[in-house]
């Protein structure tokens, strides 16, 4: 589907562009976009960096797993098929908190963390398990309890209640997320996962990725999947 | 309850920077040894994001410097005025699963130009607070592992963000009515 979208965007931008006739602005469009994807990739390094050592400290100290199992019934119902005491159920468990208390940027480092987790148990490297979407569907509705830049925002310009939309954002927030969840667990139960890992439980890892991966082809993603799977648990030199 | 959540927001990460920490070395843990090994993950992993980012941000900025957003905004317009929602915070509909940064200026501009306090103002700082950005959250969690059969999660994401924007409007309606 993303594939589709990319496309969409892509070819409607150009057949409007004719239209419009605003060809020129496509091209530094463009570049312009590029630009910004890399600015924000490097923009996330600082955080990355700081975040992924003091997440390394709680993990061996013992806290993620500590934290995991204080909130097991929850992580348990919306992440069926994650063995118990896993480190991603940390890493999610984290990852949701920062994301109710507003940390926008603790809580990417570390919902990227429960996903390099999640990609352990994965049989099949380049293809989304249903923890993943259900993970992606948590974070896409991300429940705020406090929309910190919006009540700045109103602030600035003078409003008479700036914090009035907590309740408003609070409960529409809600109701994403149930939608999020809902849905969820909808396409899981329905689509019937090319992956037959799913329910085996995380025993069946002896899949071959590269089945998938040539067909897929375009090349490009193919060092990333390589270098981003293995890093986690790597040498304590 | 708002000064309080603000209090918690400031405080927790300073308190997770100390209590990490302390709490690891009375498990006997080489904290700083142990954070620099963990450290060094983070900068891969943020490289790895760059063509997924790169790939994207280019087809959403082409899809609005081209005017074709503004075509498809045209085409949904009427049915909003039907239903007597505002059209004016429609395209931050559009916008807010496929950018933050632009979905926050359209924001800034809807309550600059109309006022914080207007129906208005309060429907756009409801939808802009209440979900995140589906493309950049699905571009940069799957990037960062290197996914790229996503199967349901973009349907799954977006469905949310149709959901939330509708219940954002019907929901300051109701209450700010």
């Amino acid at each position: 589907m993303v594939n589709w979208i990319w496309l969409f965007f892509i070819t409607a931008s150009f057949v409007a562009a004719v239209v419009n006739g605003r060809m020129e602005l496509l091209t530094e469009a463009a570049f312009d976009g590029a630009k910004n994807g890399v600015s924000v990739s490097f923009g996330l390094i600082s955080v990355m960096v700081f975040w992924m050592g003091l997440m390394r400290v709680a993990e061996e100290g013992g806290l993620l797993n500590k934290l995991a199992a204080l909130l097991q019934p929850v992580v348990r119902f919306l992440f069926p098929d994650v063995p118990k005491g896993h480190p991603a159920l940390g890493y999610i468990m984290s990852n949701m908190s920062a994301n109710i208390l507003g940390l926008g940027n603790a809580a990417t480092p570390m919902g990227i963390k429960a996903m390099q987790e999640l990609q352990k148990l994965n049989p099949d490297k380049e293809t989304a398990t249903p923890a993943m979407c259900t993970l992606l569907a948590l974070n896409t509705a991300s429940i705020t309890l406090v929309p910190t830049t919006l009540i700045a925002i109103r602030m600035t310009y003078g409003s008479a209640h700036p914090a009035e939309i907590v309740g408003t954002t609070l409960a529409a927030t809600a109701v994403a997320t149930a939608a999020a969840v809902l849905a969820d667990r909808w396409y899981r139960y329905r689509s019937k996962p090319p992956i037959s890992g799913d329910r085996s439980g995380p025993r069946s890892v002896g899949r071959d990725p590269s089945m998938s991966s040539h067909a897929a082809g375009s090349g490009g993603g193919t060092i990333a999947s390589i270098t981003a799977a293995p890093p986690v648990s790597g040498g304590k030199g | 309850m708002y000064g309080w959540i603000t209090t918690i927001s400031a405080w927790t990460i300073p308190f997770m920077i100390v209590f990490i920490p302390l709490y690891a070395a009375f498990r006997k843990v080489p904290v700083y040894e142990s954070f620099l090994d963990g450290a060094k993950d983070g900068f891969g992993t943020a490289i790895n994001i760059i063509p997924h980012l790169v790939g994207m941000m280019v087809a959403i900025s082409m899809f609005r410097a081209s005017g074709a957003m503004d075509l498809l905004i045209a085409l949904i317009r009427p049915l909003f005025d039907q239903l007597g929602i505002p059209s004016e915070v429609l395209p931050l509909g559009l916008l807010r699963p496929i950018t933050g940064a632009g979905s926050l200026a359209f924001t800034t501009e809807l309550i600059k130009t109309h006022g914080p306090d207007s129906m208005i103002g309060r429907i756009a700082s409801t939808i802009q607070g209440s979900t995140d950005t589906t493309l950049y959250v699905l571009t940069v969690y799957f990037g960062a592992v290197g996914i790229r059969k996503s199967r349901y999660a973009l349907k799954v994401g977006l469905f949310s963000d149709i959901v939330g924007f509708l219940a954002a409007i019907f929901i300051c309606l109701y209450i700010f009515g």
